[in-house]
């Protein structure tokens, strides 16, 4: 069976935050851990708490980690990192949105144990060093795409993979491929307006 | 979420023997499955993470058959312009299921096998769940809530409706689901693989312990081109089907030549609407026919309180998929 098409991993991430990263992760070895933990027995019986490694915005992070620990949960607990929220807990939400090898996904439904080895970004990750926020991040500021802001961390990564899945051509489009992402605040029509701004500036 | 042991195992046999082990659980993308855990309706002594079987990933459009790894995910092969072309049904009702970041963890052999949401099979609170905890009753049929339940093929045992979406092209376009298990390979029909709830809802497919969805074959004909999947739902994205329609229909001229029609978010199991197809063949497909067609497919549906608006809403979305396929076998959009 072929592969058909080229996965959203192929560019993503590097090419919009994570710069050299995946060199990186291939020096360092990433993944290593997942490709000898597995003749025979269990990777992790009841109980054992193994060693992880994830690449997080770009730095290297070790974690034990049992096996029913989730992403969000590795990330929050594990490393500090509280911008990515935990809302429904149950993949309804979006809250808790990360990308994930280059691809958006619900960190609530994600097992830690199972991602071994991948390379993950959150909102922390997305400004660069000096503080200059990412784009996507200033178009929601400008835009007022939120008010209470606890949906923010996870609309944000989602509207950027939005733009880079190239599922963002109209107001239409940007709805539909935004849905995963709930706003009890309501601020659908200036993320909408956000999420365009962005994508006419990548554009022009 | 009570622990368990996990297993990642890179060969097939490895998984085959890890999965045959009672309590063990098979998890790829997990959308379903950890959150049923997160609620306690699962509760494994071990995972067996097939994830790491990347050969199970690709998919294939090809011209005479299309091949899809149990492990290629949703987004992906929803998102396919090829497919989009080619098969716009197997397309649509991939992209117009759940959310973009499920889709994206989903797997394609995970999701022919999604779980009812059942909100009493998914809450442990309620003691009666024939599903879950056989022989406990039904709370459904108990003076329960039942506008998200199934109208066709139920029970007096379990009226738990079948949500998924993909299921609904497969069956209407005679997939076949290949398996690998102890008793080694072997292929299905699609319409086999999902069993009626009768006395035993517990019992969901005919897959034994240990076996594995390896993949998923459509075979390329004329009806798929002019296909379409019309979903209703009480918001306009990321809902479950209050009812949908997977359609596609070959005309000569005027006249019906082949037409498929499979139900969704109406029924215990994925539906095909054979009756209705009959109705349509050999004859002309108009906005009446169509409305005919869709009155037969619900001939046998057994409403219950709160599913009683799936009937004439289901007949409606059955008319006006078909509408859209002949459009498409006309050479529009």
């Amino acid at each position: 069976m072929t592969q058909n098409s080229v996965p959203p991993k192929a560019g993503l991430s590097r090419r919009s935050f994570l710069g050299t990263s995946g060199a990186i992760g291939a020096a360092l070895g990433l993944g290593a851990g997942k490709a000898a933990a597995q003749q025979g027995g269990p990777v992790a019986a009841v109980g054992e708490r193994p060693k992880i490694t994830l690449m997080v915005n770009g730095q290297r992070r070790t974690i034990t980690v049992e096996p029913r620990t989730t992403l969000v949960e590795a990330l929050r607990d594990n490393l500090g990192l509280t911008g990515t929220k935990i809302g429904c807990n149950q993949g309804q939400c979006g809250a808790c949105t990360v990308l994930l090898d280059g691809r958006r996904v619900n960190s609530c439904l994600t097992l830690a144990l199972a991602v071994d080895g991948s390379e993950v970004v959150t909102i922390e990750g997305l400004a660069d060093p000096a503080g200059k926020l990412h784009p996507m991040q200033q178009a929601f500021a400008e835009h007022d795409a939120f008010q209470c802001g606890y949906c923010t961390p996870g609309q944000i990564l989602s509207a950027i993979a939005c733009i880079d899945e190239g599922h963002a051509t109209d107001a239409v489009e940007i709805r539909e491929y935004m849905s995963g992402n709930l706003c009890r605040c309501g601020a659908y029509p200036n993320i909408v307006a956000a999420v365009e701004a962005v994508r006419d500036s990548k554009e022009g | 979420m009570r622990n368990f042991a996990y297993h990642r195992p890179t060969s097939l046999a490895d998984a085959i023997d890890a999965a045959s082990a009672q309590g063990a659980d098979i998890l790829a993308g997990g959308t379903t499955l950890v959150d049923l855990m997160k609620i306690g309706v699962r509760e494994p002594d071990a995972l067996v993470d097939i994830t790491g079987l990347v050969d199970l990933e690709g998919y294939e459009i090809g011209s005479s058959r299309l091949r899809f790894g149990a492990l290629a995910r949703m987004a992906e092969v929803g998102d396919d312009k090829g497919l989009r072309a080619a098969a716009p049904v197997l397309a649509e009702s991939l992209w117009k299921a759940a959310s973009p970041q499920l889709r994206h963890a989903a797997r394609l052999g995970g999701n022919i096998l999604q779980r009812t949401r059942c909100p009493y099979f998914r809450d442990t609170a309620y003691t009666q769940c024939n599903k879950r905890a056989p022989g406990s009753g039904c709370a459904a049929l108990d003076g329960g809530e039942t506008k998200l339940h199934a109208i066709l093929g139920g029970s007096d045992a379990c009226v738990a409706m079948y949500p998924g979406d993909w299921a609904q092209a497969l069956i209407a376009f005679d997939a076949e689901v290949m398996t690998q298990g102890p008793g080694g390979k072997r292929t299905i029909a699609f319409a086999d693989l999902h069993v009626l709830p009768g006395e035993t809802p517990e019992i969901e497919t005919i897959l034994q312990p240990g076996e594995i969805v390896t993949g998923i074959t459509v075979p390329v004909i004329p009806a798929l081109k002019a296909s379409h999947y019309l979903k209703a739902r009480d918001r306009e994205s990321y809902a479950f089907a209050t009812a949908s329609a997977a359609v596609g229909v070959e005309m000569n001229g005027d006249t019906v030549v082949d037409v498929r029609i499979a139900l969704g978010g109406v029924a215990s199991v994925p539906w095909r609407a054979r009756e209705a197809e009959d109705s349509l063949k050999g004859g002309p497909l108009t906005e009446d026919t169509a409305r005919q067609a869709g009155h037969i497919a619900f001939a046998g549906a057994k409403a219950l309180e709160g599913s009683a608006y799936k009937i004439k809403l289901g007949a409606d979305v059955v008319a006006g998929a078909l509408m859209t396929a002949k459009s498409r076998a006309n050479g529009g959009q």
